[in-house]
C-alpha cells in the first residue's frame, strides 16, 4: 500500500471524525445538561444543510450559507426546544424517543414539502477548491482540511466556552446538580433552550460542511446521528472529551477499515473475494469497534462509571 | 455460644483517598437483633451494600451460614436465604400487595423461568406470599395497588417480601424512617418477634428504637466499629459518647 | 368504559369480520392491507414483550425483523434457483416450505438476539437505546455491501412459498395463515405474561432493585426476554417477506424499527393488544393520510407527538381507561 495513499486516508478519516464530533458534541452536551436522548439530532443536521444550500444558491456566498446553517439550526432547535422538548426533561427515556422520533417524521415529510424530493448541492467555493501541497509532497483537498480546521476551532472553543466561561460554569453546574443551580437563582430553562440551540448549531454547521462534499438531501442527518451515537457509546456520555476521542476513533476506523481490510483479506484470497469480504466487514468495523468497547469498558472509554 | 449466621470479617473499602470501610469486622448470631449505627457518612450503606451484594470490598471477607459470599451477586446471596429490607420503598409500585409478595416467593423458589403456568394460580407460590402477608398482618389487602398503601403498610409489605424468601438473616435498613409513633411501636413488636425466626441486622437513626430492641449494637464511625456491645455498654461506653453524641445531640 | 377484555374480544372480531368482509366484496387488496397490519401486529407484540413488559427500549428490533426476513429471502431463492445453501461440510439446500422458513427465522433471529442482548444488556438507560439502533444499522449496511444475495437491490421470490394444503397464493388462505400466527403468538405471551416468567419481568422493569433482592437474575431473565422478543419480530419479517415476495435492506433500516415502537405507542405500551391496534391504526392513517396527502408523514409525526406529550397509555389505555396494562 501506497504511503500517500494511506495518509490521505489518515487525512479523511480525520475529516469524517471531525463531522462525528460537531454532531456528538451538541448531543453529548444535550444529554449531559438536561438527560435527553434527541433523536431529532440529525433532523437539525439536515435543516443546517438545506439552509446553507438555499442560501448559497440565493446569494453565491460560502460564507453566508454557513452563517445561515448556523443561525437556522440554532432557530429552529430553540424553537423545538421551547414548544416539544422542554416537556420530555422529565419524561422517561421512551416519551423522549418517541416524541423525537416524530419530529424526524414532521421535519424530513416537511423538508420533502418544501424542497421536494430532489437532492440539491452545494459546492464548494472557488477559493476552497483544489488540492493544497503537504508536507512530504502529499496533495490534499483544500476542502477537508479546511473542515478539519474548523472541527479542531470549535472543539478548542467548546472546551473554553464550558472550561472558562460563565455560561460554561452553568452548564457543568446544570449537569451535577439540576435543582442547586435553579435555587441559586439562575434562569434554568434559558440556560436549557441556550444549550440546546447551541447543540442544534453545531449540529446545522456540520451539516452545511458536510453537505458541500455530499448530496444535501432528506434523510442525510440520520445515519450520521447514528455514526455519533456510536461515537458517543464509544466516547462515554456527557463527556466532551470523550466525544472528541470517540468521534476521530471512528473515523479513522471506519475510512481505514474501507481502504485496508479488502488489502489485507487480499493477502490471502483472489482479488474479488477479497474486495467483497473485506468491504463487507469495514461496514461492520466501527459496530465491532463498540461491541468491543462494550465488553471491556461498558461506559465508553471516558464515561464516568 | 451459638455459630454466627452473617460473617463480616476484616472489609476494606476505599473510595479514592476516603475509607469508606477500614477493617470492619461483625457478625450476626442466632436470635438475636443487632443494630448498626453512627452518624451520616460514617460508611453504614457502603458497609451494607457488601452484606447484600452490590459492591465487592476490595479486601476482607462476608461469610453466611459458614459459605463465603464476598463474590456472590445480591440475587445469589438473597437465594441463600438473606433477606433484605430498604431505606425508600422498593416496591413495584404498579403491583398489587399480593403480586408482590408472589414476586418474593417467584424469585426465592428459583420458578423464574416457567413460562406457562399462571404465577397468580399456583397454590405454593400463592400460600407462601399469603402466609407472609399473615404475619404482618396485609392479609385484608391482597388486592391493594401498592402505590396506594400508606407508608407504614409498604414497610410491612416489604417486611412480607423478605419473608417469602424463608430468610435466614434479615437486613433491615433504617425500617422506623417515616413511621409515625404508633407504627413504630407497632413494627417495634413485630422485629422482636420475627428475630427468633430469623437473626436482624439493624440499621437504624430511631435510638428510641434501638435501644428498645438491640441485643447487641455496634457503632461505626469513620469506617470504623468503635465499640460492640449490648445497650447498657453502648450507652456508658465513653469512645461512643465523644464519637457519637459529640455529633449529634440525641442522648 | 370497556374492560380491556371485550377491546381485544372486539379488536379480534374486527380482525375475521373485515377480511370476511372483503372478501364477500371481492376487493383483493383490503385483505393485503389487512395481512400487513397483522404482521406488522406480529413484529409489534414481539417488541412489546422487551419494550413494555420488558422496559428495554429497543430502537434496532429491525434487526429481527430483517433476519426474518433474509432467512426466507436466501432459502426461497436457493430453492428457487436449485442451488444448495453451502455444499460442506455438510449440505443445506434451500426450501420453499413456510414452516421450515419459520422455524430457521425463528431460530436465526433468537441467536442474533441473543448475541445483541448480552452486548446491550450491559448498558442500560439512554446507552440500551443507542446500542440497539446502532447494531440493527451495522446489519443494514452489511446487507447493502454484501452483494451474494442482491446487496442493496434486495431478493426477489417470484412464487409465494409452499403451506401444506393451502393455496398460499390466495390472499385470504395467506391472511388465514398470519391471522392464526398472530394468535397463537397472542396466547403464548398472554400466558408468558401471566407466568413467574412475567410477573418477574415485569416486577424487574418496575423496581430493578426489588428483584434482586427477591433472588432473581436479572439479567438472565431480560435476556431471555429479549431473544422471544427478537424470535417473534424475526417470525413476523419472514411473514413479512413472503408477504411482498421480496426482501431488500430496507427491512433492517432504523425506520423499521421506529415503525413497530409506533405500533406500540399508538396502542397502549405493555397491553397485549396494543401493537395489533396500533399496526391497524398504522395502516388504516397511511391508507387515509396516505391517500390524502403524499407526505403523510407530517400527519404521523404529529399524531405521535400528540400521544406521547398528551394521550399515554394509547388508544386502548383511552378506551379502557385503565393505568395499568400488565394484568392483559
Amino acid at each position: 500500500m501506497d504511503l500517500l495513499l494511506l495518509i490521505e486516508q489518515i487525512l479523511n478519516g480525520l475529516q469524517f471524525g471531525v463531522m462525528l464530533f460537531l454532531m456528538a458534541a451538541g448531543l453529548t452536551l444535550i444529554f449531559g445538561v438536561m438527560g435527553l436522548i434527541n433523536l431529532a439530532h440529525g433532523s437539525l443536521f439536515m435543516i443546517g444543510a438545506f439552509a446553507a444550500a438555499a442560501v448559497a444558491g440565493w446569494t453565491g456566498s460560502f460564507l453566508l450559507a454557513l452563517i445561515a446553517s448556523l443561525a437556522a439550526a440554532a432557530m429552529v432547535g430553540a424553537l423545538v426546544e421551547i414548544t416539544v422538548i422542554r416537556r420530555l426533561y422529565d419524561r422517561e427515556h421512551l416519551d423522549q424517543v418517541l416524541a423525537t422520533f416524530a419530529l424526524i417524521l414532521i421535519f424530513s415529510e416537511g423538508t420533502r414539502w418544501i424542497f421536494g424530493s430532489f437532492p440539491l448541492f452545494l459546492d464548494i467555493p472557488a477559493w476552497l477548491k483544489g488540492t493544497i501541497s503537504l508536507p512530504g509532497g502529499i496533495q490534499y483537498s483544500l476542502y477537508r482540511l479546511t473542515i478539519i480546521g474548523i472541527g479542531l476551532v470549535v472543539a478548542v472553543g467548546l472546551f473554553l466556552l464550558i472550561s472558562k466561561t460563565r455560561v460554561g460554569m452553568r452548564i457543568r453546574a446544570g449537569e451535577n446538580d439540576r435543582e442547586m443551580i435553579g435555587a441559586l437563582g439562575v434562569d434554568i430553562s434559558a440556560l436549557y433552550t441556550l444549550v440546546f440551540a447551541l447543540g442544534a448549531a453545531l449540529a446545522g454547521l456540520s451539516g452545511a460542511l458536510v453537505g458541500a462534499i455530499q448530496s444535501v438531501e432528506v434523510g442525510m442527518g440520520e445515519p450520521v446521528l447514528i455514526l455519533a451515537f456510536v461515537v458517543i457509546v464509544i466516547g462515554g456520555i456527557g463527556s466532551i472529551k470523550g466525544a472528541l476521542a470517540g468521534a476521530i476513533l471512528v473515523g479513522l476506523t471506519d475510512t481505514l477499515g474501507r481502504t485496508l481490510l479488502p488489502v489485507i483479506f487480499g493477502a490471502f484470497m483472489e482479488p474479488s473475494a477479497a474486495t467483497t469480504v473485506g468491504s463487507a466487514l469495514a461496514s461492520m468495523l466501527i459496530y465491532i469497534l463498540m461491541a468491543g468497547v462494550l465488553i471491556f469498558r461498558p461506559t465508553g472509554l471516558f464515561g464516568r462509571a | 455460644m451459638r455459630d454466627s449466621i452473617l460473617q463480616v470479617r476484616d472489609i476494606h473499602k476505599s473510595f479514592g483517598a476516603l475509607k469508606a470501610s477500614d477493617g470492619i469486622t461483625l457478625d450476626l448470631k442466632p436470635g438475636e437483633i443487632h443494630a448498626l449505627i453512627g452518624p451520616n457518612g460514617a460508611g453504614k450503606s457502603t458497609l451494607i451494600k457488601q452484606i447484600a451484594g452490590g459492591l465487592k470490598p476490595d479486601s476482607g471477607s462476608v461469610t453466611f451460614e459458614g459459605h463465603e459470599i464476598t463474590g456472590l451477586s445480591t440475587a445469589q446471596r438473597a437465594r441463600l436465604g438473606l433477606g433484605r429490607t430498604f431505606q425508600i420503598s422498593a416496591l413495584p409500585m404498579g403491583y398489587t400487595v399480593l403480586e408482590n409478595a408472589v414476586l418474593g416467593a417467584v424469585g426465592q423458589s428459583g420458578s423464574v423461568f416457567r413460562f406457562f403456568k399462571p404465577a397468580m394460580k399456583d397454590p405454593v407460590l400463592l400460600g407462601r406470599a399469603r402466609d407472609a402477608l399473615q404475619r404482618v398482618g396485609l392479609d385484608g389487602l391482597e388486592d391493594t395497588i401498592t402505590a396506594e398503601l400508606s407508608h407504614g403498610q409498604r414497610r410491612q409489605l416489604e417486611v412480607a417480601v423478605a419473608l417469602t424468601l424463608a430468610p435466614k438473616a434479615f437486613l433491615m435498613d433504617e425500617p422506623m424512617a417515616g413511621m409515625g409513633a404508633e407504627g413504630s411501636k407497632e413494627l417495634t413488636g413485630f422485629l422482636r418477634a420475627l428475630k427468633t425466626q430469623a437473626p436482624i441486622l439493624l440499621v437504624e437513626h430511631d435510638m428510641d428504637a434501638v435501644f428498645a430492641l438491640a441485643d447487641r449494637i455496634s457503632v461505626l464511625v469513620y469506617g470504623k466499629i468503635i465499640a460492640t456491645g449490648s445497650v447498657d455498654d453502648i450507652r456508658t461506653n465513653k469512645d461512643v459518647r465523644e464519637a457519637y453524641l459529640g455529633e449529634e445531640d440525641t442522648a | 368504559m370497556m374492560r380491556e377484555r371485550h377491546l381485544n374480544m372486539i379488536i379480534l372480531a374486527l380482525l375475521v369480520l373485515v377480511p370476511a368482509y372483503a372478501l364477500w366484496a371481492d376487493e383483493p387488496f383490503t385483505i393485503t392491507l389487512a395481512t400487513r397490519a397483522v404482521i406488522f401486529a406480529l413484529a409489534g407484540v414481539g417488541l412489546n414483550l422487551a419494550l413494555g413488559q420488558g422496559g428495554l427500549v429497543s430502537f434496532g428490533h429491525a434487526a429481527y425483523f430483517g433476519m426474518g426476513g433474509y432467512a426466507m429471502g436466501i432459502l426461497a431463492s436457493h430453492a428457487q434457483s436449485y442451488t444448495p445453501i453451502m455444499e460442506s461440510p455438510f449440505l443445506i439446500e434451500g426450501t420453499n416450505s413456510m414452516p421450515v422458513i419459520w422455524l430457521v427465522a425463528i431460530i436465526t433471529s433468537a441467536l442474533l438476539a441473543l448475541l445483541i442482548g448480552a452486548l446491550s444488556l450491559r448498558t442500560s438507560g439512554v446507552y440500551f437505546i443507542m446500542v440497539t439502533l446502532a447494531f440493527g444499522q451495522m446489519f443494514y449496511y452489511f446487507t447493502i455491501s454484501w452483494p451474494a444475495y442482491g446487496g442493496e437491490d434486495g431478493l426477489s421470490i417470484y412464487v409465494r412459498n409452499q403451506f401444506p394444503g393451502l393455496n398460499t397464493l390466495d390472499p385470504i388462505q395467506f391472511y388465514g395463515i398470519c391471522f392464526v400466527i398472530l394468535c397463537l403468538v397472542l396466547f403464548l405471551v398472554n400466558r408468558l405474561n401471566k407466568s413467574p416468567f412475567g410477573l418477574a419481568l415485569m416486577g424487574a422493569h418496575q423496581n430493578e432493585e426489588r428483584a434482586v433482592t427477591v433472588g432473581i437474575n436479572v439479567n438472565r431473565l431480560r435476556l431471555v426476554a429479549f431473544v422471544i422478543s427478537g424470535a417473534i419480530t424475526g417470525l413476523a419479517g419472514a411473514l413479512f417477506a413472503d408477504l411482498n415476495r421480496f426482501v431488500s435492506p430496507t427491512m433492517f433500516s432504523w425506520q423499521i424499527s421506529g415503525e413497530i415502537m409506533i405500533f406500540i405507542i399508538l396502542g397502549g405500551v405493555a397491553r397485549l393488544f396494543g401493537p395489533v391496534v396500533g399496526a391497524a391504526l398504522f395502516i388504516l392513517l397511511e391508507h387515509v393520510l396516505g391517500g390524502l396527502s403524499e407526505y403523510w408523514f407530517v400527519y404521523l409525526g404529529a399524531i405521535l407527538l400528540f400521544v406521547v406529550l398528551f394521550a399515554k397509555g394509547g388508544i386502548i389505555g383511552q378506551l379502557s381507561k385503565k393505568e395499568s396494562g400488565h394484568e392483559g
